[in-house]
């Protein structure tokens, strides 16, 4: 990192007419499929950035404070909507020691994609739990089908989740754009829907 | 304060932004759309590499992420440089930022605009 700032790789540019963007996140455990998810609907071959996150507040010696900082790496797509907007998917893992990376990101959010790998359904609490605490971004969930995943009913994983009421739960394998477009369409059609109860509300 | 939730190592950023800890815009966000002013204004000698590789590489329109994915550094840094060259005239902001949740306008054309994909 810092270094190559030399010979940058070719970017891709948006369309001239694209002056407005918005974001997307998708959360989950290490290894649930968001980068596959993310990968399936960019436009652009998946770019990263590191981010260094210090956990504790600066303290005396530096050299400490150096050994306490953790490297994240943030993948993220894009996908050009309509004529004048694009769309970014933000992929970050949502665990609690992951916070400070990933508040700066939910700020402006659409919503939060969180996919769930039914193998290992506890994993997925935590991050659903960070979601509820600290943000009030409208949220989805993909059960992500992996060969030897036990099927459950979605109500059954709503249930095992103790999910919102109304929380969208999608399933599939999310290699394919168009599974991956659905689960996207499905988590903006609900953020709408929630933007549209809050404005009778008001 | 951290309100844009990127902490890059502090003093390291301090450094390389030539003592400017912190963005003067807290307005940029990672999906920031920029895009280099083409007015044939030469960047002063005093500039830095980075400053010079991020105009390079924004001659196109790209988001603040985007940028500092291309150039290898983190956002927490990029979005140091990209205010002072925005302030600067070199760069300039496209995208308004969105603020807590979208508006129903725009969540309407992003829904319409995946049906089409
Ligand atoms: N069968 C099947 N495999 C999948 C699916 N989604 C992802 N995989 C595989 O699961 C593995 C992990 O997927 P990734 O997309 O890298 O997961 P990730 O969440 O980005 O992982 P980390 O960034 O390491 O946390 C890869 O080998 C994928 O090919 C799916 O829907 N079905
Ligand atoms: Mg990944």
């Amino acid at each position: 990192m810092g270094s190559a700032a030399s010979e940058p790789r070719t970017a891709q540019h948006l369309a001239p007419t694209v002056d407005r963007s918005v974001k997307v996140l998708v959360v989950g455990a290490f290894g649930v499929g968001k980068t596959t998810l993310i990968r399936a609907v960019s436009e652009i071959p998946m770019l990263s950035t590191e981010e260094s996150i210090t956990t504790a507040s600066v303290g005396v010696d530096p050299r400490r404070d150096e050994k306490r900082t953790t490297t994240v790496a943030m993948d993220f797509g894009r996908v050009t909507v309509g004529s004048d907007t694009a769309l970014y998917l933000f992929g970050t893992p949502g665990q609690r020691r992951f916070w400070d990376l990933w508040s700066g990101l939910a700020d402006g959010a659409v919503g939060a994609l969180v996919m769930v790998d039914t193998r290992d359904l506890a994993q997925s609490f935590e991050v659903l739990d960070q979601l509820e605490e600290h943000t009030r971004l409208p949220v989805a969930v993909v059960v992500n089908e992996f060969p030897d995943s036990p099927r459950h009913a979605l109500d059954e994983v709503r249930a095992a989740l103790d999910l919102p009421k109304g929380t969208p739960v999608v399933s599939g394998d999310v290699r394919g754009r168009p599974r991956a477009v659905e689960a996207l369409t499905t988590l903006v059609a609900h953020a709408l829907e929630l933007r549209r109860a809050e404005g009778v509300a008001a | 304060m951290h309100s844009d939730g990127y902490r890059d190592h502090p003093v390291r950023s301090y450094v390389l932004t030539g003592g400017r800890a912190h963005p003067t815009r807290n307005t940029l966000r990672p999906e920031t759309l920029l895009r280099a002013v083409d007015d044939g204004r030469e960047l002063p000698g005093t500039a830095g590499r980075h400053e010079r590789a991020l105009l390079q590489t924004c001659r196109g329109t790209l988001a603040l992420a985007e940028l500092a994915a291309y150039l290898h550094l983190p956002v927490s840094l990029v979005a140091v440089l990209v205010s002072d060259l925005v302030d600067g005239g070199y760069l300039a902001v496209l995208s308004t930022p969105v603020h807590d949740l979208p508006d129903t306008d725009l969540l309407e054309e992003v829904l319409d605009g995946l049906r089409g994909l």
